[in-house]
């Protein structure tokens, strides 16, 4: 399953997808996230509990803000980090 | 005393031509969301009786009454109920249940029981954000998106436009169609703007039909957003309180291109999460007895 965290407004996309499917819950992401965007949480996927990277609830809603000081990086250190390749962020700002 | 034009009708029923006491195996679900309760009652995986109430200010409480409200006249008792999942916003403060779930896995569940294995992705509309997701055909979750951001343009934003300008709740959808061209949409996404954008509408004389027709398609535009990150695949279903909105359903399949499936006789769509934490319930209650 892909979650995306995130939004878009009049400003433009901000979003961290993460995929459930190969995410392994190892953590590294959230180690690696300057500004602690990320935590790893039990969620129920398929009848069996799975540790998985989530976006915390308090940056879900400004993660424009939360991330962009690894913006315009291609590849902030949360996805380097990740050695399955779960993440990815989409930076679309309007306009542009 | 004001009339409450917001207020919507708190119900509850048993489907007919069923009988509890000859069950296997029975179960709830119970989705607590910000605005509205749904308890839902499954007798071997078959939807029973429901009941859909407003949350109030305790979600425990509301639990409770909605559990009691699908289970009036039945004369069922929570001890008759083998296992019970909670969800929805409030789904971690349902005192009685074996267990919470996200309402997301829930409702992709629940209307893939209502609508049957074709529907592919899902718009779950309710009091406070909306979902768009998307899900195989077994109703299992491939990908979501939350609007996190606001409530304007949500079940309670509607409940506050509807009492601003003293039109039933039920007739917002139908009467924001009554326009011969359509006005731009609002664009405010806070309820708090939204509402002085709407008095500002009426000073500048907009008649009422105008100004809803404003919010709907403020609406649909935004949730046609949330599809378009997801992608829209056939068949398209819509879950939630406003599903029942005529005037938000309409002017969404014009923005996408897609008609949603009608709504099913006998089955709310708000009850959709609660129908889907019901059928968990019983996957986990089989599982465990399995495992035990």
């Amino acid at each position: 399953m892909i979650i995306h965290y995130g939004y878009k407004d009049g400003s433009g996309e901000y979003f961290i997808s993460i995929d459930t499917d190969e995410c392994d819950g190892c953590g590294k992401c959230v180690e690696a996230c300057p500004q602690s965007v990320l935590e790893t949480r039990t969620m129920m996927i398929d009848l069996e509990d799975k540790l998985v990277a989530t976006v915390t609830e308090e940056h879900r809603k400004k993660i424009k803000y939360s991330c962009a000081p690894c913006k315009p990086e291609a590849s902030p250190p949360c996805v380097l980090a990740c050695e399955r390749r779960a993440i990815i962020h989409t930076w679309k700002l309007a306009g542009k | 005393m004001k009339k409450e034009y917001w207020r919507w009708p708190e119900y509850r029923r048993t489907l007919p031509g069923k009988d509890w006491t000859k069950a296997w195996v029975i179960t709830a679900g119970v989705d607590v969301g910000s605005v509205s309760s749904k308890a839902a009652i499954m007798i071997d995986g078959e939807l029973y009786a429901y009941g859909i109430i407003r949350t109030g200010s305790s979600s425990p409480d509301s639990a409770n009454k909605a559990m009691e409200r699908a289970m009036e006249g039945t004369r069922m008792k929570l001890d008759d109920i083998h296992y019970i999942v909670g969800t929805g916003y409030g789904r971690v403060n349902v005192p009685f249940a074996n267990r919470a779930i996200t309402e997301i896995a829930c409702h992709a569940r629940g209307a893939n029981y209502i609508w049957g294995p074709t529907v592919r992705t899902l718009m779950d509309m309710g009091g406070q954000d909306c979902k768009a997701i998307r899900c195989d055909e077994k109703g299992r979750v491939t990908a979501f998106l939350m609007n996190d951001k606001c409530a304007a343009g949500t079940g309670r934003g509607m409940e506050v436009i509807a009492d601003l300008l003293s039109i039933p709740i039920e007739d917002v959808g139908p009467t924001s169609l009554m326009v011969e061209e359509e006005p731009e949409p609002v664009s405010s996404t806070c309820v708090v703007f939204a509402k002085s954008e709407a008095v500002g509408l009426l000073r500048k004389g907009w008649p009422k039909e105008m100004v809803l027709a404003a919010f709907c398609s403020a609406m649909a535009r935004r949730i046609s957003e949330l599809l378009e990150r997801i992608k829209v695949e056939r068949d398209f279903a819509i879950t939630g309180g406003i599903a029942k909105n005529i005037g938000v359903v309409k002017r969404l399949e014009e923005i996408i291109g897609i008609r949603a499936l009608p709504m099913k006789e006998g089955f709310d769509p708000m009850v959709a999460g609660g129908i889907g934490a019901a059928l968990f319930a019983k996957a986990l209650y089989e599982k465990e007895r399995q495992s035990s």
